[in-house]
């Protein structure tokens, strides 16, 4: 059966988000002069066959960890649904 | 006897002749190792260059870790074996987890290119081992992703066993407490940010990383590993 993961993946609490801060910093100069943060991150579709949704999850959760996020400063959340 | 050095190569690797050249320089025969390599063959060290394996896609060193070589570097360094990661060859070293900690891009998003003044912290590790603690180092840095992060756990680990070898004297990107460079415990692999192969001819504008390769050049000379 073919599932779709949704992965995304997120600097961990704590870790410098330069990206974020300097897209902050961007803001104001567009007339956003309310916003009070931005978190910076990455977002993945994985398709992936499985035999049923708990093997999907358990396979994108090892994939996220393996290769897409680095746990060291990084942590990844994950949805995944059937396709149709 | 002159040490035999592999310098590995990876798709988008670009400071390979650069290491080579250091080392031929300073005595030593470097020569190159290619990613689909599965041995090493008989060497007594290894440089990890700098550059953008794979493109830097993902993050830097996240594919080049899976390469096939990786195993056989992983053994060697396992082994004893020294072991330098310049800059990108640094970033591998930590996604392969030969080495604590990540490296995040600079604070401010700015690619810098330009001398760097270091402090050697520790001399306890290949690369530092001629150096003296407190000695200033120019040599030059070519980097986005350069700024050492790790958890404080990890921080104190490092700094109670003496494993941060460089820091920056002006910190130019950010690195938590610093760091230019760090070792694992055994001090046989050690991964750094600047380039001290571009710092060993008066030619460059600098000489000052010619001790650090001649400690490394050293140390492989003396290994048994390989």
């Amino acid at each position: 059966m073919r599932f779709l993961a949704h992965v995304d993946v997120r600097l961990r609490h704590g870790i410098a988000d330069p990206e974020g801060a300097t897209i902050l910093r961007a803001l104001p100069a567009l007339g956003f002069t309310s916003v009070a943060s931005v978190e910076s991150g990455r977002s993945f579709r994985v398709e992936l066959d499985a035999a049923d949704l708990e093997a999907a999850r358990s396979m994108a959760a090892s994939l996220a960890d393996r290769l897409l996020a680095n746990p060291v400063i990084e942590e990844s959340v994950i949805e995944v649904e059937p396709l149709g | 006897m002159s040490a035999s050095i592999g310098v590995i190569v990876f798709p988008g690797t670009n400071c390979e002749h650069d290491a080579v050249g250091a080392v031929d320089a300073l005595g030593g025969e470097g020569r190159l190792i290619f990613h689909t390599d599965t041995s090493l063959g008989q060497l007594d060290g290894l440089i990890l260059p700098g550059g953008f394996a794979h493109g830097d896609y993902l993050r830097p060193g996240a594919i080049a870790r899976f390469s096939p070589i990786m195993e056989a570097v992983r053994t060697f360094a396992e082994a004893g074996g020294p072991v330098v990661g310049i800059c990108n060859g640094f970033q591998v070293l930590c996604e392969a987890h030969l080495l604590p900690g990540a490296l995040q891009k600079n604070r401010g998003l700015t690619f810098l290119c330009q001398p760097s003044e270091l402090e050697v912290v520790s001399t306890s590790s290949v690369l530092t081992s001629s150096a003296t603690v407190g000695q200033r180092l120019s040599v030059p840095i070519n980097h986005f992703s350069g700024s050492y992060t790790c958890d404080l756990d990890t921080l104190r680990q490092l700094e109670s066993q003496d494993r941060i070898m460089l820091r920056y004297v002006d910190n130019p990107n950010g690195s938590i407490d610093s760091i230019a460079g760090i070792s694992n415990e055994a001090g046989n692999v050690v991964g750094l940010m600047p380039h001290p192969e571009r710092a060993v001819s008066s030619l460059l504008g600098s000489e000052d990383g010619a001790v650090l390769l001649r400690s490394f050049l050293g140390a492989a000379a003396a290994a048994t590993v390989g």
